[in-house]
């Protein structure tokens, strides 16, 4: 098997009394789709986070491309948050810019583009994303299934190697929801970066996942491709899946 | 232990902002923005409380001055009553109270729904971004302001000590003049200068940080209480500052 290109090795993680990852053991690989489901409140948005920097591990390690992050400099961190894109549960767009302010914020603010430049990728990107027509207008008067597309040209406008999807579907109707997962799906084959799909559509989110991890009580009790994932005897991944209550003792 | 804590972060805050106002590359047009924000769009409710400001004093001064057969000395004690006092500090409490409020709600909101989060995965540093600028407006701005301030607030002096009381023009003004001297002045916008620190600050951190508020500083509740709490403490910190700087230029 290959190098995982993002690996987390025993990350525990706490807030307060709360423990949230207990020993977490994951591996992500290069150019698939990974789905981690588990149940609301989890962990694992948390899980994500720890990939981007928003929260750290109290223990355990994180490697990237074999690279211990807790070992990167100030310089080599800055590189690596260039290739990784967060694509939030909310879509966090900036409610006071316009559609086309909020795509080309990561790449006005962080390379030397011509404003002509930037105009030309951020059309390239929307034309992409079939998002005709709306750059001046403000996040707050799209639909839900169009900020999400909004987020996500702002998500790929910086040509990221991974992009991390904080439950991309929540509060989105059925037609949506697929409608988010075909995207996902087909923009990963375009563009080729290696997508970690945080869910709980179940099972929409096996049809475009090429890898499934469960995080259950804080640890990853199962973690594979989608089709050997679903051929698990694991009861708590299998009651999981068809919505049942486990029922302990 | 939590005041420790809240002031030692507010005053790194205070301290990475001044310090990314100077790293490039710079924000020039945010500056402008918001000096248009705190500056232009506060010379309103600056123009109307300088004139009444300075009418009540001229009244009030009037009156007392009167009694001692001093009402020429009108102009002397409206005009340094407000460069040296009243000038920087109603300054200071107006600007919190139209734009501080604000700035303090505007960070707010974007500290719970995520965008700042967002900045940060984008190795956008929000301070940089969103805090500098606004410190190097109101740095701007509030010398400015408390100069019109003065300015109106002397005029307003002069409708009611001669306009309505029937001082003599020349007298008011010649004893404004005369009595004024650099130090007044420099004195004043020393205390606005620190004022605009003060009021960025306590503002910007309150919205900033709304989500580390005790007692949990989520959702629209948490953007009221961040809001009133930095329009509170600002307002506070100014009379204290005050006093500080009066007893250090004294």
């Amino acid at each position: 098997m290959t190098t995982p290109l993002i690996e987390f090795v025993d990350v525990k993680k706490r807030f307060g009394d709360t423990r949230v990852m207990e020993g977490v053991n994951l591996s992500i690989y290069r150019g698939q789709i990974t789905a981690v489901i588990g149940k609301s409140g989890s962990g694992k948005s948390v899980l994500l986070k720890h990939i981007i920097g928003l929260e750290q591990q109290d223990s355990g390690k994180l490697f990237y491309d074999g690279k211990d992050m807790a070992g990167m400099d100030r310089s080599a961190r800055r590189k690596f948050k260039k290739r990784v894109s967060y694509m939030f549960q909310d879509n966090a767009l900036f409610d006071a810019m316009t559609v086309f302010e909020n795509i080309a914020l990561p790449i006005v603010e962080k390379s030397a583009l011509s404003r002509g430049e930037v105009r030309q990728r951020v059309i390239t990107r929307m034309e992409q994303l079939e998002l005709f027509g709306i750059e001046d207008k403000y996040p707050a008067q799209l639909s839900g299934g169009m900020r999400k597309r909004v987020a996500f040209a702002r998500a790929l406008i910086t040509d990221p190697e991974v992009v991390l999807f904080d439950e991309p579907t929540t509060g989105l109707d059925p037609v949506r929801k697929q409608s988010v997962h075909d995207m996902i799906k087909a923009y990963q084959a375009q563009f080729g970066f290696t997508a970690v799909v945080v869910s709980h559509e179940i099972p929409d989110i096996f049809d475009i996942a090429q890898r499934v991890a469960m995080l259950d009580e804080g640890k990853i009790i199962l973690q594979d491709n989608t089709r050997e994932f679903l051929k698990t005897r694991l009861d708590t991944v299998i009651n999981f899946i068809e919505g049942k209550e486990e029922i302990s003792g | 232990m939590g005041l420790v804590e809240g002031t030692g972060r507010t005053c790194l805050f205070m301290a990475m902002g001044i310090v990314h106002i100077f790293t490039l590359p710079w924000q020039v047009f945010k500056v402008v923005e918001h000096t248009w924000f705190i500056g232009m769009k506060s010379m309103g409710v600056i123009i109307l409380t300088g004139i009444f400001t300075g009418m009540v004093l001229g009244l009030q001064g009037y009156y007392t001055l009167v009694k001692f057969g001093s009402e020429g000395m009108l102009g002397s004690a409206v005009a340094l009553t407000l460069i040296r006092e009243l000038g920087p500090v109603l300054t200071a409490i107006m600007v919190t109270a139209r734009a501080g409020s604000s700035m303090a709600a505007e960070l707010g909101v974007m500290r719970i729904s995520q965008q700042i989060d967002a900045l940060e995965t984008m190795d956008i540093d929000p301070v940089r971004f969103l805090f500098s600028p606004r410190i190097a407006a109101a740095v701007i701005s509030f010398p400015l302001l408390t100069a019109l301030f003065d300015v109106l607030g002397i005029f307003g002096g002069y409708i009611t000590g001669s306009m309505m009381l029937g001082i003599n023009p020349g007298i008011y003004v010649y004893r404004v003049t005369e009595s004024v001297v650099m130090a007044d002045v420099t004195g004043g916008f020393v205390k606005s200068l620190v004022f605009s620190l003060v009021v960025t600050t306590v503002c910007c951190s309150r919205g900033f940080f709304t989500h580390l508020q005790v007692g949990g500083g989520y959702g629209a509740k948490g953007v009221s209480a961040s809001t009133t709490s930095a329009v509170v403490t600002s307002s506070v910190l100014i009379l204290f500052f005050d006093y500080l700087i009066t007893w250090l230029l004294l």
